[in-house]
């Protein structure tokens, strides 16, 4: 028992170690956004002088107007919210009649969706590019270059695994929930949104939760649709350009970076259990 | 008849917004991109009226580039290194953070956040890393001084270029397939772990024979998901070494750590070509497509066995 014990401590002691270690990284991004440019490449391990220079970096990347932080941070969020309530509430949708419709049809639309899973963005992205701007060249819809573009790309991308999601959870909820509100007079539409919809919470969170984290830290879309040098750039892009243009500035990169980050963690603690929860549950069905 | 034709009017607009989507932003784009892959497709403004049918040429030129084949070697070698220690490192913390170890739910947390941060944000933080941290660590500790010797830096050399690629993608992806690992491990009855030890089997035996057989579905699912990622990295890949440093293969000078990603964005944006960066994308695919097929395959076999 004592022997048992004993390695217990030893076990708690070496994962502690190693936890340390691996959360290193984060420890040296935040002592290096409290330094100035010289004391960063001359003593990168030494801890800070100055605390508070942690704040004049911010401020300096609040106001920078190359990397334009308060506009990135609101197409960002922009972005992936609509993104997010167009996913949720068009593949809920579909997915809910591809349930309770047994034709061959809709047998058939479901498999091409779970199919297009194994389409990799590779080999549609340059095809994507040319393909919106004959858009814009025939009818005057600007997807290039815009947030209503980025967030259609979004909905196309996003749909097939939100819709095989949904549509296991629905499958589970009884069929007889939905006659009995039929027989009570309910129209079919008003089946989905008053019956079925709020039923949906949980899977409604996990898809949330997986597309968000996508979406929000999605590098290349964003890249492509928007484009180098536009006014409209989500944080990813931002930090890739500000980086790409300051070589050696790791102290405002560096800042940058923990700016970008923050919100994240921040909405991570909140909803830490969930995330984890949708995470796993996400990559288990697909 | 008529509730019939009100049910299929619902059916339809219910599913018209995904579909129109999916037509317009998956299934155009991908037709164009396998058409224009035969084509001498390029980015001028006058592309359309000029392009021809040029067969299998973009196909041969990059099997012929040794950039190509560089690249999909490396690829093979970054998935397969990664795929291995992302799985050996996530195992490992999922019997950690599943043993009675008290702060086993903060160590749960932490080791998944890294996940939560994109790849090309964390490339940065590693950049910075290997080539100023470390080598200040030279300088601090005197018995590792050769890591402050700037022929030592970790992303001047392609070999420790290619780890430290595996290093960041290992930090960032473990902690997320640890999770898969820990939701199948307490998905393991624990009246089985119970009767094996009123048998009096010792802990290894009932690793051995209760959490590995139990746990190996888990496998094909977690073999997977790093598989693809590993293939198709393109962030960490950007903002960590950018393709660099240079290396020599059949000749021709060329980037020594351009995964399959990289090396179709440049050969399209950078070199310019395409329509072979199209060609390449196509092949890429058909590559991902075999993975898929083997891992439904052997996904099938699992599920007959059991």
């Amino acid at each position: 028992m004592t022997e048992n014990k004993s390695r217990l401590v030893v076990l708690e002691a070496v994962t502690a170690i190693v936890f340390l270690l691996f959360l290193f990284p984060f420890f040296i991004l935040v002592i290096n956004s409290a330094k100035d440019a010289f004391s960063i490449t001359q003593y990168p391990m030494a801890m800070p002088e100055k605390w508070s220079l942690i704040f004049q970096n911010m401020k300096k990347i609040w106001t920078s107007e190359n990397i334009r932080y308060p506009s990135s941070f609101m197409t960002s969020t922009t972005v992936t919210v609509l993104s997010l309530i167009v996913i949720n509430t068009f593949s809920s949708q579909a997915a809910w009649v591809l349930v309770r419709n047994n034709s061959r049809i809709s047998k058939i639309i479901f498999l091409v969706f779970v199919a297009a899973m194994v389409i990799p963005f590779q080999i549609v992205m340059f095809p994507l590019l040319s393909w919106y701007r004959k858009i814009y060249v025939v009818t005057g819809i600007k997807l290039l270059r815009t947030q209503g573009g980025l967030i259609l790309s979004y909905l196309g991308f996003g749909l097939s695994l939100s819709i095989f999601m949904f549509h296991g959870f629905i499958k589970s909820i009884p069929y007889e929930l939905e006659e009995a509100a039929t027989i009570d007079g309910c129209r079919k539409d008003q089946v989905f949104y008053r019956i079925i919809f709020p039923l949906l919470t949980p899977i409604h969170a996990t898809v949330m939760i997986l597309n968000g984290i996508w979406i929000w830290n999605d590098y290349l879309l964003p890249l492509l649709i928007l484009g180098k040098g536009n006014k409209v750039q989500t944080i990813p892009l931002a930090v890739a350009n500000f980086a790409g243009a300051y070589v050696k500035q790791w102290d405002l990169i560096l800042t940058a970076i923990l700016m970008a980050i923050i919100p994240i963690i921040v909405f991570f603690l909140f909803a830490q259990k969930y995330i984890i929860k949708g995470m796993v549950a996400g990559s288990i069905k697909s | 008849m008529n509730k019939q034709r009100k049910t299929n009017l619902i059916f339809w607009l219910f599913l018209a917004p995904v579909l129109f989507t999916f037509i317009m932003v998956i299934v155009i784009p991908f037709f164009m991109g396998i058409f224009y892959s035969f084509t001498n497709w390029s980015s001028s403004a006058r592309a359309d009226s000029t392009l021809q049918f040029v067969g299998l040429a973009n196909f041969k030129n990059s099997f012929q580039d040794p950039s190509f084949i560089y690249s999909f070697i490396i690829t093979s070698l970054y998935t397969v290194l990664n795929v291995l220690f992302i799985n050996a490192v996530a195992l490992i913390l999922a019997l950690v953070v599943t043993s009675r170890l008290k702060l086993k739910n903060i160590y749960r947390v932490g080791f998944f956040i890294p996940n939560l941060i994109g790849g090309l944000v964390l490339g940065y933080i590693w950049q910075f890393i290997f080539n100023n941290a470390i080598p200040a660590l030279g300088n601090i500790i005197p018995v590792l001084d050769f890591l402050s010797n700037p022929d030592n830096l970790v992303l001047s050399k392609v070999g420790s270029s290619v780890t430290a690629l595996v290093i960041v993608g290992t930090w960032q992806y473990a902690g997320y397939i640890m999770m898969i690992y820990v939701a199948a491990i307490e998905g393991v009855p624990e009246s089985l772990f119970e009767a094996a030890t009123i048998d009096g089997a010792n802990e290894f035996q009932k690793f051995k024979n209760i959490t590995v057989p139990m746990v190996a579905q888990a496998f094909t699912i977690t073999m997977f998901l790093t598989l693809v990622q590993s293939f198709k990295q393109f962030d960490v890949n950007v903002s960590l070494t950018a393709g660099g440093p240079s290396a020599i293969f059949r000749g021709t000078p060329l980037f020594g750590t351009e995964l399959l990603s990289l090396n179709i964005y440049n050969t399209a944006f950078v070199k310019n070509m395409l329509a072979e960066g199209q060609a390449r994308a196509v092949v890429f695919f058909v590559v991902l497509v075999v993975i898929s097929v083997i891992q439904v395959s052997i996904n099938k076999k699992k599920e007959v066995e059991l």
